[in-house]
């Protein structure tokens, strides 16, 4: 067992996540009991909207985690590639599928809010191009990760991407709202409620709360996985 | 030379430690080498050979471990580190479509410094390959194009030596050949690790020997 | 310097010893961009309407289609090692490789996509701005091009993941390069654009090299 001593650290890794999983999963669950009832019952529908405003209560948490995820792959990334922890590579490649289904889910939903608004699935609207291009570069970082035999090579990889993307997601974001600008018609509405109610704006951070728990018991958990299974792949490459 | 320096070893490896793929490759790994010494690298395949060639030319970051040159760490200059080094891996590094005498000159310029003719001339020579130097490479059979990377490897008079099996693929003539020009590297100073099955026949030649 | 030039020299000749490579992109180039008037039909304003996007799509598939070798070769006969032991920067040997790739490629795109423009029935004004939109912008696509070839190299899939990579970085240059030729229309300013495709590649050549450079250190380890 002393070849495997660099998983010392996920080790520990895992007696924190072991302590910490069972009040964060009550957390999450209360939490999300609470967010649905205010968002769902207590707020108010919106004036112009009606009750498919509800929508946005999952869909603005959503788009704000899968942002905040690219980033953690990006300070994942930059820990792995720096620092070399092993922990770091284990950690990204549990979270990009994670941050690829709150792109996608933003994405979903986007299109469902879209219908009743637009009249149509899908507007090419400046937020939700840049989170189809976000969603774009997840897949990259997942599809990378896991395009080599050796495992450490795709983490790295993907770390070096990361970074390039992170960097490069303000420059995208800024050129698809210039696009969108130029290119649609003024009359169509957008997807976005400037100065919100604060009836509606508590529930909404409420929900953004419970995202944010769930998404870090879903990382949390995926890391446990992703440590079991380098375990298993190099108590095979031993035997 | 100052008196000082000839007790230091001009190449100092110590406790030297790699993994590939999480797993160990070779531990604590020392040795020291002066001017003039060849050290042979045997063993098993997969024992780790073409990973210390690697490790010591900075191509694998070693997990532990310290490569000294005159006293000072390679790692804290790795430009000028790779400057020292001729490389001969297991695969020659020839373009195909290039001449036997554009991939030396490549080779040389690619080092930052221009080829001077006369040098390449010498080493065309020192490899019998002045009948080939006008010949795209990949019309070569493979020992002719081995003769031709390590034909880059003296023309780049570089004080260490790394090679991969350097004898591979090559006949009688062309192994006396290379014999010959190693031990002119030796004897005029120079420093060379060898992984290599075979004996390369250098006298005094130190030996490694490696277990998976 | 010298191992740059050095470097750039030995690839445009390797070019030149095998011309076939790059007509083949460049004849990709030329029948993808003719199939769309055969799918969208002959109608003069709609092809001249789409002609700039799709000259740069095309632009853009034709740079990534190319890019797959670029580091490919050197890894699979063993002179990326030689790279990787030159006594000078890897960032500079990546920058020269991209230089050679966008001589090769990125330039007769700029000369070749005017004329095809013709074929869509753009205005002579309108295929000045495509060729300086091409000029400029074609340097970002062979450096981000060329960061994914380092990041995919000895990776299953290489190609189709190479411009799964590439192309949403590649989206900010595809924009402002068509707005670029859509300013005859629209009445904004050409060099306002080009400015920023320029800005664009100054970021893709501040960024792109330490990450090639790690990534083609990693394909060595």
């Amino acid at each position: 067992m002393a070849d495997l001593h660099f998983l010392a650290n996920p080790a520990r890794f895992r007696r924190f996540s072991q302590r910490v999983l069972p009040g964060l999963t009550f957390a999450t669950v209360l939490g999300f009991a609470v967010g649905l009832y205010l968002a769902l019952l207590q707020s108010p529908p919106d004036y112009q909207q009606g009750e498919t405003v509800r929508i946005m209560f999952v869909h603005v948490p959503s788009a704000w985690l899968s942002m905040g995820g690219y980033a953690l792959l990006a300070a994942l990334g930059a820990s792995l590639l720096v620092w070399r922890h092993p922990l770091a590579a284990l950690m990204a490649r549990a979270a990009a599928p994670v941050g690829a289904c709150f792109a996608l889910v933003c994405l979903l939903t986007g299109s469902l809010w879209g219908r009743p608004m637009w009249g149509t699935y899908w507007v090419w609207d400046a937020r939700l191009t840049s989170m189809l291009l976000l969603f774009f570069l997840y897949l990259g970082h997942i599809a990378l990760s896991r395009a080599y035999d050796d495992p450490d090579r795709g983490d790295r990889a993907a770390a070096i991407l990361a970074l390039i993307g992170v960097i490069n997601l303000p420059i995208i974001k800024f050129s698809v709202d210039w696009w969108n600008t130029l290119h649609q018609p003024a009359s169509i509405m957008r997807l976005d409620a400037p100065a919100i109610h604060p009836a509606i704006l508590i529930p909404l951070l409420w929900m953004a709360a419970s995202f944010l728990l769930l998404f870090i018991l879903l990382v949390l958990v995926r890391t446990g996985t992703e440590i079991d299974r380098r375990r298993l792949e190099m108590a095979d490459h031993l035997s | 030379m100052a008196p000082a320096l000839l007790d230091v070893p001009l190449l100092d490896v110590a406790d030297l430690a790699c993994r590939r793929g999480g797993r160990p490759v070779f531990d604590r790994l020392s040795f020291a080498l002066g001017a003039g010494e060849l050290l042979a690298l045997t063993g098993r395949n997969g024992s780790g050979k073409t990973t210390l060639l690697r490790a010591l030319a900075l191509l694998v970051r070693p997990e532990a471990g310290t490569i000294l040159w005159r006293g000072t760490d390679v790692q804290d200059d790795p430009e000028t580190w790779r400057g020292r080094l001729a490389w001969l891996g297991h695969l020659d590094g020839l373009k195909g479509d290039l001449t036997v005498r554009e991939n030396l000159l490549g080779a040389e310029r690619l080092r930052g410094r221009p080829a001077a003719d006369d040098r390449l001339d010498l080493a065309l020579v020192a490899f019998d390959l002045n009948a080939l130097a006008h010949r795209p490479v990949r019309t070569l059979s493979a020992g002719q194009r081995r003769r031709t990377a390590l034909a880059r490897v003296l023309l780049t008079q570089a004080p260490l030596w790394l090679l991969d099996e350097p004898l591979n693929a090559l006949d009688a003539p062309a192994q006396q050949a290379f014999r010959t020009v190693l031990q002119q590297h030796l004897t005029h100073g120079g420093l060379a690790i060898a992984a290599t099955h075979a004996d390369l026949g250098v006298p005094g030649a130190r030996t490694l020997e490696l277990s998976a | 310097m010298t191992g740059f030039l050095a470097l750039l020299s030995r690839d445009l000749r390797l070019v030149w010893r095998r011309p076939g490579d790059v007509a083949v992109v460049l004849a990709f180039f030329v029948v993808a961009t003719v199939l769309f008037p055969l799918g969208i039909g002959p109608q003069a304003n709609i092809l001249a309407r789409i002609a700039a996007g799709v000259l740069w799509c095309t632009a853009l598939f034709a740079s990534m289609l190319s890019l797959d070798r670029l580091f490919a070769a050197d890894h699979e006969d063993g002179s990326l090692d030689l790279l990787l032991l030159a006594p000078w920067p890897l960032e500079l040997a990546a920058l020269a490789k991209c230089a050679a790739h966008w001589i090769v490629t990125g330039l007769p795109l700029v000369v070749l996509a005017p004329l095809l423009g013709v074929s869509f029935g753009l205005p002579p004004e309108a295929l000045i701005a495509l060729a300086a939109a091409l000029l400029v912008g074609t340097p970002t696509l062979s450096l981000i091009g060329g960061l994914a070839a380092a990041l995919t190299l000895g990776a299953r899939r290489g190609g189709a993941l190479l411009a799964l990579l590439a192309l949403p970085l590649c989206v900010p240059t595809l924009i402002f390069g068509a707005a670029a030729i859509d300013t005859l229309m629209t009445g904004e300013d050409l060099l306002a654009h080009i400015a920023i495709l320029a800005a664009l590649a100054l970021v893709a050549l501040a960024t792109t090299p330490w990450a090639m450079a790690a990534a083609l250190r990693q394909a060595g380890e």
